[in-house]
């Protein structure tokens, strides 16, 4: 457990702790308020912008993220929750001088308007992509006990239902996530 | 969301013991609390962080049946082998729910102690008896679209919207729970949680302190296992109604069926009466329709949700029709 | 010269976005910008009434605050006053915490500023307020006696046109339609929340806002205007902005705010609106009761056409939106008649989103068009052919470019419309009821006042620079492409730089008229550019060379008063009910629209497919809801308020028909941001009817509306 560094010992809102996070590889130190959510430990204290904030409230999918491989809601987590996880970021994926298959593929399917959601959608569609890999069924799966997935374009739909586009950019980034699943398969 | 003190348990005992201070409470996955928390909903002085205990497992019991720890995430247990193939409806139902990323997070205990999704419980300046008890019921003669038929009390109308317990309450799941003086304990999860009464702020038979450990799934039942979920999206929403049912049938004459329902009581609902109405009679529509009739002969609208009683007298008849039959369309 | 204006290429700010380096209004962690102290905005409980007693002593006192600004200790700001030069509200004064009159349930009350987000969010809920509450009117349906008609609408379109006598030829029709149809309140919601980083300098003499704006000179001039100060002394910072749908036209309380306490504590102050505030703050689409009425010849023929709107409004803001306007230009009748009423409530004002006007009045008139062509046994879309005007029939000039006929016929074709189940209720698949739906789209095209400047270097590289903004919208690449072209230049050499209160002014993105000013503009500087470098025998000197363009606004465009333009498009959707529980899911569809000429096609192709997604959801899933006893709306966030999700949507298609609107500008270009929205929810809405045999009137048509009219269908 973090050792506590009291401020203030009359007010424990003044109580921060130190943390330690592996981001993109990096390990990083930071002293946080403990509810900060890792969200906002990644945008606001190690100023990594990539993640989104939609609606902090896990109901958009903007802030998704990849701990341990898994994406999750960033929003919806404390950061001190995540010690000793591997916790990846859109900024570890790929760069614009070397962008990262699924980032290529939403700019050449132009998969996205605003931009906004963007990092959240194809950070939720590695963790996806990988899930279906894994053989993990989803809603519009037939059988669920089946262990031969086959990601159609309405797998992918369902799978990445957790990720809202407002600009609506579905058709192109379903069209997206669907070359970079083909090109992995041939 | 105001400030609290942070520890990680390192043991189940050693967890029931820190809960136990003044303030405290369990955080697991953290999906539904911390969203609560933001909007001062939850105001907890302390977490205990139990969702690193080692209670992720997902055992095969002697008896045939399934433990599932606590802390396994939702996604982990759709995509179990042993789930998929022998409780499908659990599956099924874990599937239907939440997002991908959600799914990932969420653990079970923590699915099975979500609050409700009223949105009068989640405005601190609406009166709530939920929240806020004595205050009043601000969805009675409010917007009440997504509120029970079944049920509720003049003092709530609020549903449980979980998906996973509906699927679970119709497997007669166990939930397995650790104690405050440490001993163990097995409450059938059609008791685990409350109807509203005039207490809807008292939701479940946990004791202070007290922790839940497991999840115990017994054999699975004989017949086919279904979920069907019906929402006002395709998908990442709650349920307006959703049915669990397992049934068998033997040339033609039901045999054995288990029906529950999500999105229309303050729990997840045993549909007890349409069980009984389908046991020992034909599968046939006059039989899923005197089930779905006996089912909902209770149920009251409260306005804006009249719909309901029609829509999950439909939602039974069609999830009995489909999984009598194994050659029907699936929609 | 090499064509690039037209051509699909890639976003030239694609790369950045997806690996989440372009730097929206929150993030700016530049070196200059330093670290921010953080707001949090206190919301009233209330829906009308006054704050009779506000304690921030508790919040004062809490961890981290450094300011709690009330009505109490706010600055003297600016009050709301017309500007007569710019005919819409967003340039207009703001003032925030300006009085303890509450008008709107989440007015803000107060401004929590602390040195985390942490402390200031927890700091909120300690601020007391005592209300004294006073009886609010919440609910539209209940007050309709109260409507009344505005002097104009928005922009300074008529209230009401007439031609003909509509009464006695509708009576005297064969065939009528007379109904009613009702749409909600609908939000925005952009991705990106409204949000200001507020930074001063010089003891708070001078700001610069890293705004999320889609209108760089309206947030400048709202700024000015409400703080009191000299507009140079603003500096307005928006690159990126994640989506505006109309809901960030204006600047909001989180600007006014995050500058009031920068300039105060002389800090940098953010502010981002929570979602669930965004609900109260921010306009919403304002719901409607429109009646229309269409009388016909039994060969379809129209002869008398009315369509009356019945919207609320904010007496405070009073914001009249042109929702049955499109008919003027759109079917030919001898005898019409089109009404806008308001109907007084104590709401928040409401605002533009998206395809204002349109967007509802097409649900409503598309959908009767529907009822007609069913009432006739006529094909949809021959009906539509059938009532074609030469000229617009309201203003009688001709139109600059039309080509809706050729949009439906090329749509059916494309479509398979000859395939559509020829009774409604009579296809299955599986479990599924099958419908074929059709409408037309109409958008108005409006133009606006708009300058951009171009500069060359020695080394032959180009800068664009306007204070147009991309707001997901592609303008940094359309205007990459046009300005590469216009000066012979690879995309490569060519720098786009928007968002900048510095650079020359523009009217922003908005209203369809993005695109068309700002490339146009700039079409118009680099021909000057280019003009100045012939002068200079084909030399770039070593200071490089620049120019300016400019257009002007439509009342100053003869074209815009001798000709009817707008954007056409046609819409085809197949839905599928579920025969049991009426469950809704859309299966295909496709769009076709013409727009003059397309400056991206694979950009424009999204922004089609995106505003017919939203026809999407204004069909089966948006509304949010108020509560009738306390002004506030129920469903504020987007676990109640439900947009599409990836599930909700198939496979869809946009095609554009290549053209040229010589009438409309010298690029030939119309807008595309809301054309495909209008009538995209109608044709949605006829394909549930083609299904079910069901009509549903009142938008969205979820499944409970539907429930009744279909019977269960037995085992």
């Amino acid at each position: 457990m973090s050792n506590v560094v009291d401020r203030n010992s009359a007010d424990i809102a003044a109580k921060t702790t130190q943390i330690a996070l592996t981001i993109n590889g990096l390990d990083r130190r930071l002293e946080l308020d403990p509810r900060t959510s890792l969200l906002d430990a990644l945008r606001e204290h190690l100023h990594l912008t990539g993640t989104k904030k939609g609606c902090d409230h896990g109901q958009c999918g903007a802030c998704t993220v990849l701990i341990n491989g898994r994406r999750i809601n960033a929003c919806l987590t404390l950061a001190v929750m995540h010690e000793d996880d591997d916790i990846l970021t859109i900024e570890g994926l790929g760069s614009p001088g070397a962008l990262h298959t699924l980032q290529a593929a939403f700019v050449e399917r132009d998969a996205f308007q605003c931009g906004y959601c963007t990092p959240g959608q194809i950070c939720s569609a590695v963790g996806m992509l990988a899930e279906a890999k894994a053989g993990w069924p989803s809603h519009v799966t037939a059988d669920v006990g089946s262990r031969d997935i086959v990601l159609t374009d309405g797998e992918i739909r369902e799978r990445m239902s957790g990720n809202i586009c407002r600009c609506a950019a579905y058709p192109n980034i379903v069209a997206a996530i669907r070359d970079v699943a083909e090109d992995a398969r041939t | 969301m105001r400030p609290f003190t942070y520890e990680r348990a390192t043991d189940s005992r050693a967890a029931v013991t820190a809960v136990s201070r003044a303030g405290a409470k369990y955080i697991s996955g953290g999906t539904n609390l911390l969203d609560l928390m933001k909007l001062d909903i939850e105001q907890p002085s302390h977490l205990v962080d139990i969702s690193r205990l080692p209670l992720k497992d997902i055992d095969e019991l002697p008896d045939g049946g399934l433990r599932i720890g606590a802390q396994a995430v939702n996604s982990d247990v759709a995509a179990d082998g042993r789930v998929r193939t022998r409780y499908p409806v659990l599956s099924q139902a874990l599937l239907a729910g939440a997002s991908g990323q959600l799914r990932n997070k969420a653990s079970v205990g923590g699915n099975l102690l979500q609050r409700t999704r009223c949105p009068y419980f989640s405005d601190t300046a609406a009166a709530c008896n939920k929240r806020e008890p004595g205050s009043g019921c601000s969805a009675i003669g409010g917007f009440n679209r997504i509120h029970a038929i079944l049920g509720a009390s003049d003092a709530c109308i609020a549903t449980h919207p979980s998906d996973m317990a509906v699927a679970m309450t119709a497997l007669d799941a166990q939930v397995e729970l650790l104690g405050a003086d440490q001993a163990v304990r097995h409450v059938a999860l059609v008791d685990f949680h409350r109807l509203p009464g005039n207490t809807p702020h008292i939701e479940t038979v946990l004791q202070p302190g007290e922790m839940i450990t497991a999840v115990v799934l017994p054999p699975p039942p004989p017949g086919r296992q279904l979920y069907r979920k019906v929402r006002d999206r395709a998908s990442y929403a709650f349920a307006l109604v959703s049915v669990a049912a397992i049934v068998a049938a033997e040339r033609g004459t039901i045999t054995a069926a288990r029906v529950a329902f999500g999105g229309v009581a303050h729990k997840p609902w045993r549909g007890t009466e349409a069980e009984a109405a389908l046991i020992d009679h034909p599968a046939s529509g006059a039989t899923f329709r005197a089930a779905a009739d006996a089912a909902f002969a209770s149920a009251v609208g409260r306005g804006h949700n009249n719909f309901k009683i029609e829509l999950a007298k439909r939602t039974l008849y069609r999830t009995l029709a489909q999984v009598t039959q194994p050659d029907e369309d699936t929609p | 010269m090499t064509a690039m204006i037209g051509k699909p290429v890639n976003r030239v700010d694609g790369p950045l976005k997806v690996s989440g380096q372009a730097t929206y209004a929150y993030e700016h962690w530049e070196n200059d910008v330093g670290q921010p102290l953080y707001g949090f905005i206190v919301g009233a409980t209330i829906g009308n009434g006054r704050i009779a007693r506000i304690d921030t002593t508790r919040a004062e006192r809490a961890a981290g605050v450094q300011l709690v600004m009330t009505h109490l200790n706010a600055p003297v700001q600016g009050i709301p006053t017309p500007d007569p030069s710019v005919p819409l509200p967003y340039w207009v004064a703001k003032p925030e915490l300006s009085s303890p009159d509450i008008h709107h349930y989440g007015q803000p009350v107060a401004l929590v500023v602390a040195t985390t987000f942490e402390q200031a969010r927890a700091a909120s809920n300690l601020v007391d307020v005592e209300y004294t509450a006073e009886p609010g009117h919440y609910e539209f349906a209940a007050r309709h006696d109260q409507a009344y008609a505005p002097k104009t609408l928005v922009m300074g379109i008529a209230t009401d046109t007439a031609v003909g006598d509509f009464d006695s030829a509708f009576a005297g029709a064969e065939v009528k339609i007379d109904q009613r149809f009702t749409t909600p309140y609908e939000f925005s919601q952009p991705m990106e929340p409204n949000v200001c980083l507020a930074v001063p300098h010089r003891d708070g003499e001078e700001l610069t806002a890293y705004v999320s704006t889609q209108i760089v000179s309206a947030a400048r001039a709202r700024i000015a205007k409400t703080l009191l100060m000299d507009p140079q002394r603003i500096d307005i910072v928006a690159p990126y902005i994640g989506g505006g749908f109309g809901s960030k036209l204006a600047v909001h309380a989180e600007t006014i705010l995050a500058l009031l306490a920068a300039r105060q504590l002389k800090q940098p102050v953010k502010v981002a609106m929570t979602r669930q505030q965004i609900f109260q703050l921010v306009g919403m689409r304002t719901t409607s009761s429109q009646r229309v009425r269409l009388g016909a010849e039994r060969d379809g023929r129209l002869v008398a056409l009315a369509h009356e709107a019945t919207m609320y409004a904010n007496p405070q803001e009073e914001w009249a939106e042109p929702m049955a306007a499109f008919l003027r230009s759109l079917y030919a009748a001898p005898n019409r008649l089109t009404r806008h009423r308001l109907v007084p409530l104590d709401l928040q004002g409401n605002e533009d989103v998206r395809a204002p006007g349109e967007a509802p009045g097409l649900l409503a008139l598309e959908s009767a068009m529907d009822e007609l062509a069913h009432a006739l046994a006529m094909d949809p879309v021959e009906l539509r052919i059938g009532n074609e005007p030469t000229r617009d029939p309201e203003r009688d000039v001709p139109f600059s470019d039309r080509r809706l006929v050729e949009c439906m016929r090329e749509g059916a074709h494309r479509f398979g419309w000859e395939g559509r189940p020829a009774r409604p209720g009579s296809r299955r698949d599986a479990r599924w009821l099958v419908g074929y739906g059709m409408a037309a789209a109409s958008r108005g095209h409006p133009q606006a006042p708009t300058k951009a400047r171009v500069r060359i270097g020695a080394d032959g590289n180009a800068v664009v620079q306007s204070d147009m903004t991309d707001i997901g919208t592609g303008t940094y690449t359309i205007l990459t492409q046009v300005a590469a072209e216009c000066l012979g230049l690879p995309m490569d050499r060519v720098r786009v730089e928007l968002g900048r209160s510095e650079f020359p002014t523009s009217w922003g993105s908005g209203g369809s008229w993005g695109a068309a000013n700002s490339s146009n503009a700039v079409r118009r500087a680099c021909e000057a550019l280019c003009e100045k470098q012939r002068t200079a025998d084909g030399r770039i000197p070593a200071e490089g060379l620049e120019a300016e363009g400019e257009i002007v606004g439509a009342s100053d465009d003869p074209n815009f008063t001798n000709y009817s333009m707008s954007s056409y498009g046609a819409h085809f959707a197949e839905v599928g009910v579920d025969i049991d529980t009426c469950e809704i899911r859309l299966r295909r569809m496709l769009g076709v629209f013409a727009a003059g000429r397309i400056l991206n096609h694979k950009t424009a192709r999204s922004q089609l497919i995106g505003g017919m997604i939203w026809g999407v959801g204004a069909a089966l899933h948006e509304e949010a809801v108020i509560d009738s006893r306390s002004g506030a709306f129920v469903n504020r966030d987007l676990a109640e308020y439900l947009v599409p999700v990836h599930a909700d949507i198939p496979e869809i298609d946009a095609i554009v028909l290549d053209g040229f609107d010589d009438k409309a500008n010298a690029l030939g270009v119309k807008g595309i941001g809301e054309l495909s929205i209008c009538g995209a929810g109608a044709s949605i809405a006829n394909a549930v009817f083609n299904a079910t045999g069901v009509r549903v009137r009142d938008f969205p048509i979820t499944l409970d509306k539907v429930l009744p009219g279909l019977p269960l269908a037995e085992v």
